[in-house]
């Protein structure tokens, strides 16, 4: 059986020829999404910006119009209104009122009497208030979440390699988290709860990526000492690179699936992780790889481990061919 | 390569085996499951209240609340004991509740020592080892004594109203007849409850919003209904506002308290719903006592501070029972009954936050995710098996195992799947085949060097093992602390990422190793198509 390649054997495309448009291309990138934020904001949900949301069913599709005008005649207020996974359904959303918290619950009910009232065949499928307490803890531990996932990976990785990977790993991720911003204030996609999971999954995901390509630029450093730095990490890249197409391949099947048939409540989350896929791939090659040249990474690098280096593993070798 | 050790095998066996018995209950209906005999696993996998249907509701009690009603509890006992103090009533002047703390000036000098030392006596240790006291009694300007509450005995009196707090809220779910509520304390100051499957969430949130605090004061029926209705009320009386409109003007004397009723059931009075009570033996008593003394006068039944009805006492109530009558629906009588016979919740508890996914939803969720996840292994089983062949076989086969031991495991920790869960167990899929993925690109990459078939997959297994390892660590930081700082669905994702890291790289890595091993054995193949 002839077996599927999709990347040829032996590649040797020159990806740190590219590392300065690369890397300028990318902070030009993290201010674009920074900026995004900054002026357009996240479209908050009632996870982080509190108030209320109610996702209603009817029996045929609804008309907003209509429906708007009903939610503002329960006197709470505008909410805004949109159809959610199919035309049949609309999530309504409403800023949290002024007052205490119990406010809040007296408008829930007031909006689905009224709503009921108008529409027989009415089916609140899912309420959710939270008062500006409990977002403000949500968006306080969201982001220490991220915040510290960053740091305690950037932390591992200085351990297990030398601190310029650490650095060239935090940035990676700072790139990639940054850019995920951007896109959902450029999209205005509703930012909740499952999408700081997102967050922290690509997070997770990129730092797959950045360490199967460290751990192979740690490899051939040791290999090839006489090797100048750029040859190493091109070499690396190009190594793994059959590795990161098939999986980045196989994710994206995996997370396909869950973006056309998850339903509507996880399509902001699949749809964050799809993206986090190409933004964490690219990080890895053109951000992780290229910051270690920056920073000064060579052989030398790995001196301390000298004893354990090229010759140990050799003999590691002969005694695991002497086996057979 | 070759020498797998036969109790490794047996190992490798034995794990997915109790994987799988634990699995297993969830092929059976929950009936089919509790008549399983004693000893055999019969745990279901836990499905999240996005998933089933149900509500979810964080309830905040406020401390500030606490510590006033502490107060006042105190100041009324300060009072008895300056005119039940040993040695005779302590004249004072001037007591007052300022700032947190009650305060009174002694006005005989020659009392000072005595007021301080009855003072004393009403202050109680906290716990039974620690030297602290509920409260500090101190003089000040040489003849006012002040008596504050120790933070060290609020935070004694919060952690026991919140624990009976939740005791009444458990006693109020279960009146509802829902099946497996759960309702935990979190933190200092809330609880969560939650609620599988509940059609109505209204009738849950009005059970749980209120104090259901019952007083029978009686009416001033000397007051100026003039005054009153600009709330002013004479010394002694206070203006209540009443369910049904207006005001009414009650003495502020507590007559009898609900605190000491036993029983509640809705009923009917010609023809309208009314609700029924029944005292204890003491506060029967009392309530004889009290409804002799004052025959023919109006009493005012009192529910958390609003009046519901304020008939007239035609003659002395003796059997201990009675019956509240008012503007009451079936409902609402129903659920007044259920709040008396639950108990006075020892704090006002307030919702602020609130999830409730109706049963279709959640029904939907489920086919979808299962979909989604269905679709995702068979898409990715036919992307391995073309790319890497026989060894892309075995990584589905590991694959399968995987999802396997993840729901066993799961079932058998009793962990909850969720939405969010399902998204984490496709990435689980991701992480298992992406461990494969790196395992057969390094054997590739070994045969393409010259290296001999058994020797080139010894290679890869080894060098891709470390990368793999690191690689885990970095997604399992990422998962803990999603877990610790996560509330809601991040912490359901994050359970079914850590368990699936764990479980992926045991079925990636060493299952798959064993079947090459034993397939390496078996045929000692000369060449390889990978």
């Amino acid at each position: 059986m002839r077996l599927l390649k999709l990347i040829p054997d032996n590649t040797n495309f020159k990806f740190l020829k590219w590392r300065n448009i690369a890397l300028w291309g990318s902070i030009a990138m993290i201010v674009a999404s920074i900026a995004l934020v900054a002026i357009r904001g996240l479209n908050f949900g009632v996870d982080f910006a509190g108030g209320l949301m109610i996702e209603v069913r009817f029996d045929q599709p609804a008309q907003l119009d209509d429906l708007r005008r009903t939610v503002s005649a329960a006197g709470a207020g505008e909410g805004s209104l949109q159809t959610f996974g199919d035309p049949n359904t609309v999530s309504i959303r409403m800023p949290l009122p002024e007052g205490d918290d119990a406010a809040v619950q007296k408008i829930v009910q007031t909006v689905q009497d009224t709503i009921r009232a108008e529409h027989a065949d009415a089916q609140f499928r899912r309420v959710e208030t939270v008062s500006g307490k409990v977002s403000a803890e949500l968006i306080r531990d969201g982001a220490l979440a991220i915040f510290f996932a960053m740091i305690g990976i950037s932390i591992y990785i200085w351990f297990r390699f030398e601190w310029q990977f650490g650095v060239g790993a935090l940035f990676a991720l700072i790139h990639d988290v940054a850019l995920t911003l951007g896109f959902f204030a450029l999209t205005q996609l509703e930012f909740n709860l499952n999408i700081v999971a997102a967050i922290l999954t690509i997070v997770g995901y990129s730092l797959n990526d950045t360490v199967v390509v460290y751990d192979r630029i740690r490899e051939n450093l040791r290999k090839y000492r006489k090797m100048g730095i750029e040859e190493v990490l091109d070499l690396s890249v190009n190594e793994t690179l059959s590795r990161t197409i098939v999986t980045s391949v196989a994710m994206v099947l995996a997370l396909g699936t869950l973006v056309l048939f998850g339903g509507s409540v996880l399509f902001g989350f699949s749809i964050a992780m799809l993206l986090g896929i190409f933004i964490g791939t690219y990080s890895s090659i053109f951000i992780g790889a290229p910051i270690l040249m920056w920073m000064g990474v060579g052989p030398h690098s790995f001196l301390p481990a000298d004893a354990s280096g090229p010759d140990a593993r050799t003999k590691a070798q002969n005694e695991a061919q002497g086996q057979v | 390569m070759l020498d797998f050790p036969s109790w490794k095998i047996w190992a490798v066996a034995l794990t997915i085996s109790v994987g799988t018995i634990l699995a297993l209950p969830n092929l059976l209906t929950e009936q089919q499951a509790a008549g399983l005999p004693a000893g055999v696993p019969s745990q279901h996998l836990n499905l999240g209240l996005d998933l089933r249907g149900g509500s979810h509701i964080l309830l905040e009690a406020d401390r500030a609340d606490i510590a006033r009603s502490r107060l006042e509890t105190l100041e009324d006992i300060v009072r008895t004991e300056l005119r039940q103090a040993d040695g005779g009533v302590i004249p004072h002047l001037d007591l007052s509740v300022r700032e947190g703390s009650i305060s009174f000036t002694v006005r005989n000098p020659a009392d000072v020592d005595r007021a301080i030392e009855s003072m004393r006596g009403l202050s109680r240790p906290i716990g039974q080892l620690s030297a602290q006291r509920d409260i500090d009694v101190n003089l000040m300007d040489g003849n006012r004594v002040v008596i504050r509450p120790t933070t060290a005995g609020l935070n004694a009196e919060v952690d026991a109203a919140m624990t009976q707090a939740v005791e009444v809220i458990r006693r109020r779910i279960d009146e509802l007849g829902t099946r497996e509520p759960s309702i935990v304390r979190q933190g200092e100051t809330r609880i969560v409850v939650q609620v599988p499957g509940l059609q109505d969430p209204e009738a849950l949130k009005a059970l749980l919003g209120k104090t259901a605090k019952l007083e029978f004061k009686l009416v001033d029926t000397t007051a100026d209904p003039a005054m009153a209705a600009q709330g002013r009320a004479p010394p002694g009386s206070q203006v209540l506002p009443h369910v049904d409109g207006g005001v009414i003007v009650v003495k502020r004397r507590v007559l009898v308290s609900g605190d000491q009723l036993i029983d509640s059931q809705p009923s009917f009075q010609d023809g309208l719903p009314v609700v029924s009570f029944r005292f204890d033996s003491v506060g029967g008593r009392r309530f004889a006592k009290a409804t002799q003394e004052n025959v023919g006068l109006p009493f005012a039944i009192i529910l958390d501070g609003q009046v519901i009805s304020a008939p007239r006492i035609n003659e002395p109530i003796l059997g201990g029972s009675g019956i509240i009558s008012g503007n009451f629906t079936t409902e609402s009588a129903n659920e007044l009954a259920i709040l008396l016979r639950s108990g006075k919740l020892p704090v006002a508890l307030t919702v602020i936050e609130e999830r409730t996914v109706g049963p279709d939803l959640g029904a939907d969720s489920i086919r979808a995710g299962a979909i989604a996840s269905i679709a995702a292994i068979v898409l990715v089983a036919a992307f391995m098996v073309v790319t890497y062949g026989r060894f892309g076989l075995y990584s589905v086969i590991a694959l399968f195992l995987n999802g396997i031991i993840i729901v066993g495991v799961m079932s058998g920790l009793g962990a909850t799947l969720t939405l969010p869960g399902i998204a984490g167990f496709v990435l689980t899929i991701g992480a298992a085949v992406d461990a494969n993925v790196l395992i057969n690109e390094r054997i590739r990459e070994e045969l393409r060097k010259g290296r001999n078939v058994i020797s080139s997959i010894e290679t890869g297994y080894k060098e891709a093992s470390r990368t793999i390892f690191d690689a885990n660590v970095t997604n399992t930081i990422a998962a803990v602390i999603m877990f610790w700082f996560g509330s809601g669905p991040i912490k359901g994702f994050a359970i079914v990422l850590i368990i699936g890291i764990v479980t992926s790289v045991f079925t990636a890595v060493t299952v798959t190793r064993l079947m090459v091993a034993l397939w390496l054995r078996r045929k000692r193949p000369q060449a390889l198509t990978l």
